[in-house]
């Protein structure tokens, strides 16, 4: 089932000035629930745009984003059209039910950012607390829950990330960059979303850093079942924890499908500005030197298998 | 005064040591309550025009190292001599710092934070109009400047409005033109995407290659490790290994241990010969090294023909 | 955002967008002088003459012009009524019995408040706003103030502070925007609820933002050292300014503007500023 679905979307940023720019032009996508999507794409392919679309933060130009299949950005008239059918708004007085429905799109606004968690890059510079713990609790917080069910969030939250209970007093300011980056990721997770939407996560990690922030994503999307989005330039981490994937490029969709299905046009990929990963690179270079070995190869063990395989042959 | 020009062929025969650090340490705070040793007794020598690695994670001490090498820090103890200047003597005066900094210069990690001018050439130009070099020479070291880094066409552009590599390519420059022996590289690729950091280690290699300046690239990228001529690791503020690629990659175990990972090729020959498949030959640092290696002991064993249907 | 325009200058091709900054600045200064010189009716319609060609030559959209002068419209409109109703002459226009009395001088010294006023804004915003960009009028500024050095004033320092400022804003503006949607996105709201609660709600960005405008500070400090900024001490510049003839004729055209308005005060008949 599509969790999100955008349909003919299109961006244009300072429209009818004469510095107009298409970010996006005429993107049709869906994202399937429960699995993890990849988005790849040159830096300026619109995909930084797209990702803050899918919570609201920025507005499409033209074109429908569908989330369970309601429109994320629905008017006044449309929520009046969609309930002008049921008896029991039209039992209302005119005034309540305006009332009402304004008070429903409120609800969604802000709903929709809780339902879908936006992690930024370089999200380490949205921390502002005294503690990480309070840091943590700033979306659950502003979700107006309970005392004791922010605790438990905040907990879990941490746990995702594999954040130690003593940091948890610390001030985010005293962290490492990774412990850092790990802390924003939980006062995201902790608003529980649906949808967990990620800009370029591992950016600027060093190897250790960049498996512990992603094993923690891939973590949460395994006990919670949801839906989650991973911009990255990294072929072989997507290669890691990606279920689906979407190319990007010159404010376009490329490619949209099952990571096989797409890695097998490696070509387009690397022209895409996805770096490629050594050991595709070493497998190609053993396949013009006669060895007879699977073309899509991206991960270390994949490769490790099939060259033992041409061993044993 | 040395001054690097085109082609400088590297002389093999007469190194010249240009970085001479002795049991050098350095401590956060040394007098203080709380102090901090990062660097605990670095001993090594670098020879003008080598190109370096310098390998570590976050926090192991390889980038107090570099701020040490042109006295960003000043050594706790220990003996440091850098282009022939004594930086641990106590008679370093600001005439020889700027000096110092002239000879060895250094680019940053975040591209946005190291640009000062609201123009391109006027930025590549703060480093030489700070050393009182005279406007007609300016011009021409601004534009050869540019030039060798490939930015010539953005001159006249806002440094906000360009992408982090061109941004750290104009940083390049600005070093450039204050006519360096050695510039070091502080994670200056970590903030790029794959392109950028594609176009600024274009560049290192080009200015290590053709103008002969000393390179320390100080990263976690073990694939930009493995173009260096020579790798160090430090940890936990001691040199723990140093050789070139292909040594220091062939110690996987020690690098594992200390949260670094070899390059996927390598990993690969490490895991095929734990599996028993012999492989001869030490080249494993880079990736047709690698392929020829595997497909050598693979030829041998389906015999010289290849498969036995080929 | 990367197009934000920060400061007015608008690019166009004109005698007054070809001007040396420094002259730029020189000629400001001359100019409110002489708007201060204007003491009758026939200097001020001089002024008003002079303004309306300054807007000419400097080929600038003439609505744009003109609307920079709204938000001193409350600065002109306050000293209009003050000097229409304050002011006491001998033509007095209201009836001798009236509480509140008019007199002609008053109205012309509106006039003439109101033209003073006017021509200032104009003839600043045209040379300095509109036409400089704001690192040449740092620059021009730096340069013209260099013999207050000498009495140890830090013109240097200042024009480096202001050059890396101009430098910042936008990359600061940028930033700004990204934190304030990474907050939006945990659910914080800055547009609903109270004064208080709104300006709590800016914490959230304002801490950030300042923790990430010292780290850049720092960066930028070591940078700058590594590329051996020392101060202005011996420092040699890439561009250097030069006057040519028309900056001198600029000069001289406005100093025998400002002997018209002498000659205009002098011999000119009709109502004059009391």
């Amino acid at each position: 089932m599509d969790k999100i679905r955008l349909e003919h979307v299109s961006f244009v940023y300072n429209q009818g000035l004469p510095f107009e720019q298409v970010a996006l032009d005429d993107i049709s996508l869906s994202i399937r629930a429960g699995c993890t999507t990849g988005i790849i794409g040159h830096t300026g392919s619109g995909k930084s745009t797209m990702m803050q679309m899918l919570n609201g933060l920025t507005k499409p130009t033209s074109g429908k984003i569908l989330l369970d299949g309601y429109d994320i950005n629905a008017t006044l008239e449309d929520v009046f059209e969609e309930w002008s059918s049921k008896p029991e708004y039209r039992e209302l007085s005119k005034g309540a039910r305006k009332k009402a429905i304004k008070r429903e799109i409120s609800n969604r606004r802000s709903e929709l950012c809780f339902r879908v968690g936006l992690v930024m890059q370089y999200p380490e510079y949205q921390l502002f607390e005294e503690t990480v713990e309070k840091d943590i609790a700033f979306g659950p917080r502003n979700m107006g829950l309970s005392e004791q069910e922010i605790a438990d969030r905040v907990r879990e939250a941490a746990r995702f990330t594999g954040l130690d209970e003593d940091l948890l007093q610390k001030s985010p300011f005293d962290l490492s960059g990774g412990q850092k980056r790990r802390v924003a990721l939980a006062g995201v997770i902790a608003m529980r979303p649906e949808v967990l939407v990620l800009d370029e996560p591992a950016a600027g990690l060093d190897p250790v850093g960049r498996t512990r922030i992603l094993e923690g994503v891939s973590q949460y999307q395994k006990s919670t079942g949801s839906t989650v989005l991973i911009v990255s330039h990294s072929m072989e981490d997507m290669a890691r924890y990606c279920d689906d994937v979407i190319v990007m490029g010159g404010a376009r969709v490329l490619m949209q499908g099952d990571r096989k299905e797409v890695f097998s046009h490696a070509e387009e990929l690397i022209e895409a500005g996805l770096d490629i990963p050594q050991i595709t690179h070493l497998i190609r270079l053993l396949r013009k030197r006669g060895m007879e070995l699977p073309e899509n190869v991206y991960t270390v063990e994949d490769a490790l298998a099939a060259v033992e395989e041409a061993f044993a042959d | 005064m040395h001054v690097p020009e085109g082609n400088v062929e590297r002389s093999k025969k007469l190194p010249e040591i240009f970085i001479h650090a002795e049991d050098l340490c350095f401590s956060y705070d040394a007098e203080g309550p709380d102090a901090h040793p990062a660097l605990k007794g670095v001993s090594l020598d670098i020879q003008k025009g080598e190109y370096v690695a310098v390998l570590g994670h976050n926090g192991s001490g390889k980038s107090t190292f570099a701020k040490l090498l042109n006295l960003l820090l000043e050594p706790t103890s220990g003996k440091l001599t850098v282009a022939g200047m004594d930086l641990t003597s106590s008679g370093i005066e600001e005439k020889d710092l700027l000096d110092l900094r002239r000879k060895v210069g250094m680019v940053f990690q975040n591209p946005d934070n190291q640009l000062v001018a609201t123009l391109v050439e006027e930025d590549v130009a703060f480093g030489p109009e700070n050393l009182g070099v005279p406007q007609s020479e300016l011009r021409k070291r601004v534009d050869d400047a540019l030039n060798t880094v490939d930015m010539t066409s953005y001159a006249l552009q806002e440094p906000h409005r360009l992408s982090g590599g061109q941004k750290q390519r104009v940083a390049i420059a600005g070093i450039l033109a204050m006519q360096p022996q050695c510039i070091i590289f502080d994670e200056s690729t970590a903030m790029l995407d794959p392109n950028g950091r594609q176009e600024v280690l274009r560049t290192v290699k080009k200015l290590n290659r053709e103008q002969g300046i000393t390179i320390l690239n100080i990263t976690h990228y073990m694939n930009e490790a493995a173009e260096a001529d020579r790798i160090l690791v430090i940890n936990d503020g001691k040199l723990l290994l140093d050789g070139t690629p292909d040594e220091v990659f062939a110690e996987r175990s020690v690098l594992q241990e200390v949260g670094l990972e070899v390059p996927q090729c390598t990993e690969l020959i490490h895991r095929l010969r734990e599996r028993g498949i012999s492989l001869q030959g030490s080249q494993i640092s880079d990736a047709e090294a690698c392929a020829d290696m595997i497909a050598r002991a693979w030829k041998a064993k389906h015999g010289k023909g290849g498969p036995a249907n080929g | 955002m990367k197009n934000v325009a920060f400061g007015q200058y608008y690019p166009a091709e004109s005698p007054i967008h070809r001007l040396d900054p420094r002259a730029k600045v020189i000629l400001t200064v001359l100019y409110i002088v002489c708007t201060f010189l204007c003491k009758n009716a026939l200097s001020f319609a001089g002024l008003t003459l002079s303004a309306l060609l300054l807007v000419l030559l400097s080929r600038l959209p003439i609505g744009m012009v003109f609307r920079s002068l709204r938000p001193i419209l409350f600065i002109i409109a306050f000293t209009s009524i003050i000097n229409i109703f304050m002011t006491k002459g001998e033509h007095l226009l209201t009836p001798a019995d009236w509480k509140i009395q008019i007199y002609a001088e008053g109205l012309w010294n509106a006039l003439f408040m109101v033209l003073r006023i006017t021509a200032l804004i104009l003839g600043t915003g045209i040379f300095l706003t509109y036409t400089t960009t704001p690192i040449a009028l740092t620059d021009a500024l730096e340069r013209l103030l260099a013999p207050l050095k000498k009495i140890k004033v830090p013109v240097h320092d200042f024009a480096m502070m202001m050059t890396i400022a101009l430098r910042f804003i936008p990359t600061l503006t940028e930033e700004t925007e990204k934190i304030m949607n990474a907050q939006r996105a945990r659910g914080a709201n800055f547009t609903t609820g109270s004064l208080v609660t709104r300006a709590k709600a800016l914490i959230p960005i304002l801490i950030p933002l300042f923790v990430s405008a010292f780290n850049r500070a720092f960066d930028l400090a070591a940078a700058m050292e590594c590329r051996c900024y020392h101060g202005d001490e011996g420092r040699t510049r890439l561009k250097v300014l030069r006057y040519r003839a028309s900056d001198l004729y600029a000069v001289l055209i406005m100093i025998g503007f400002g002997a018209a308005v002498l000659l205009l005060n002098h011999y000119g008949a009709g109502p004059v500023l009391s």
